[in-house]
């Protein structure tokens, strides 16, 4: 199969095998930073965004990727990089594995829900699994990113 | 990956119906999210994504939902929000994480009948009817019982209630209210136990899923509730303790990874117990 979609805003042509996975294509297509983990849909590491919504790239099938964006990690820019710095100070981030599919959830999460609370935030999140630490520091870091950019969403 | 030989894409439901009927080893595409897991060999995998059927619409006496609307979109949807206390969102909720629930479909969860469902559940309490292609409209209740249909389901129908809207509509002496519990080890698993219970019109359903066999009505707890109502007499904490212990006894549990069947029957009872507490007191 072969079709047109735009990854990160750059317009691409795929081509698979009609049963492939959106995560399979798009790291044979050299998006490697599209992390492929349990395979199963449980983890959350293959999150990528689809029309702006964050959906679990292995449970995609990249046919569906057809005239769509698709946003990876790479593609969101300074907003990533703003919270990967609060997970790094709240010693959150630790073999880092789980991190492009986290942020990208964060973001949405952001976009989608005015001022969270703590229990919201660990609602959406729930679908992200992090083998290294026990969520804590995380779910500080993400409360003080969102304090920090809470004005970028209420201007 | 899909052990998927060809995928197709059709733009009408005569079409899909088409390539469907032309091989038993045809498959409607949902979400894929389950169909992924399993080993089957597909001939052509037919995805219904060009031909809308991602919708909520509200209608005079019941809710249509197509068959491609996403589980997400029932937890964030207005008009969902607004109904039978918000147990559609509520038995989603709980299923893996958000970017999961972008994915999974009402169609998918619907057809697969799958018995760790919570959605089926939810459904079933509120009575739900589905869409197929060829079958017409029938009721959930029926659809779950019946041998595997090969038919194309196009969306989920939910009554809304006679009296809903109605600003006359005499009082009820049990005001409508909706329920749904599920029981899980842990965050994203799938249940132990799955209950969802509804008062519509002072008629209550209760419906008990991840049995772990498919979903299931308490059929003869409800009659013993439902005459009550019937005598125009309030429900009393013993007789919904009553009640809750003949959707125990009445219904029949399997053993699993995730609990034995014993476990489930106790289980069962509590969860009904408390469940009806909400709904009726």
């Amino acid at each position: 199969m072969i079709i047109k979609t735009v990854i990160n805003g750059k317009t691409r042509t795929l081509e698979f095998e009609p049963g492939e996975s959106l995560v399979s294509v798009l790291r044979r297509n050299g998006h490697t930073e599209v992390r492929s983990g349990c395979d199963t849909g449980s983890c959350g590491l293959c999150t990528v965004w689809i029309n702006g919504k964050p959906t679990l790239s292995c449970a995609t099938l990249a046919a569906r990727a057809e005239n769509a964006e698709i946003t990876t990690i790479k593609g969101i820019g300074p907003e990533g990089e703003s919270l990967a710095k609060h997970l790094v100070a709240e010693g959150a981030d630790q073999c880092g594995f789980c991190s492009p599919g986290f942020i990208m959830t964060v973001i949405a999460l952001r976009a989608e829900i005015k001022n969270p609370t703590e229990d919201q935030i660990k609602h959406y999140l729930a679908g992200n699994l992090c083998r290294c630490t026990g969520y804590a520091g995380q779910t500080r870091a993400i409360m003080n990113w969102l304090k920090e950019t809470s004005h970028e969403i209420h201007r | 990956m899909l052990n998927m030989k060809k995928y197709e894409a059709p733009t009408s439901l005569r079409e899909a119906w088409t390539i469907y009927s032309t091989s038993p080893s045809n498959v409607i595409l949902g979400g894929c999210s389950f169909l992924r897991l399993g080993k089957k060999n597909i001939g052509t995998g037919i995805d219904l994504c060009n031909l809308e059927l991602d919708y909520i619409k509200e209608h005079n006496n019941y809710i249509e939902i197509g068959a491609m609307t996403r589980l997400r979109t029932l937890e964030t949807d207005p008009i969902l929000q607004g109904v039978f206390d918000g147990i559609l969102g509520a038995s989603v909720s709980s299923i893996v994480g958000v970017s999961f629930r972008n994915t999974a479909t009402i169609g998918g969860s619907v057809y697969g009948k799958y018995g760790f469902s919570d959605l089926v559940t939810a459904l079933l309490a509120l009575n739900a009817e589905i869409e197929l292609y060829k079958g017409g409209v029938i009721a959930l209740r029926t659809y779950l019982n019946a041998p595997p249909m090969w038919d194309i389901l196009v969306s989920v129908r939910i009554p809304t209630g006679k009296t809903q809207g109605k600003i006359d509509a005499k009082p009820n002496k049990h005001p409508d209210k909706s329920h749904y519990t599920a029981f899980r080890h842990s965050a994203g698993d799938f249940p132990v136990l799955t209950l969802a219970i509804s008062n519509q019109d002072e008629e209550i359903c209760i419906a008990v899923g991840a049995r772990p066999m498919r979903a299931t009505c308490a059929l003869k707890a409800m009659q013993y509730l439902n005459e009550i109502i019937q005598k125009n007499e309030v429900i009393s904490a013993h007789e919904i303790e009553k009640a809750a212990q003949i959707a125990s006894d009445e219904l029949v549990f399997g053993s699993n990874m995730r609990g034995r069947a014993e476990y489930r029957k106790h289980l069962c009872r509590v969860l009904v117990e408390r469940g009806l507490s909400e709904v009726l007191v």
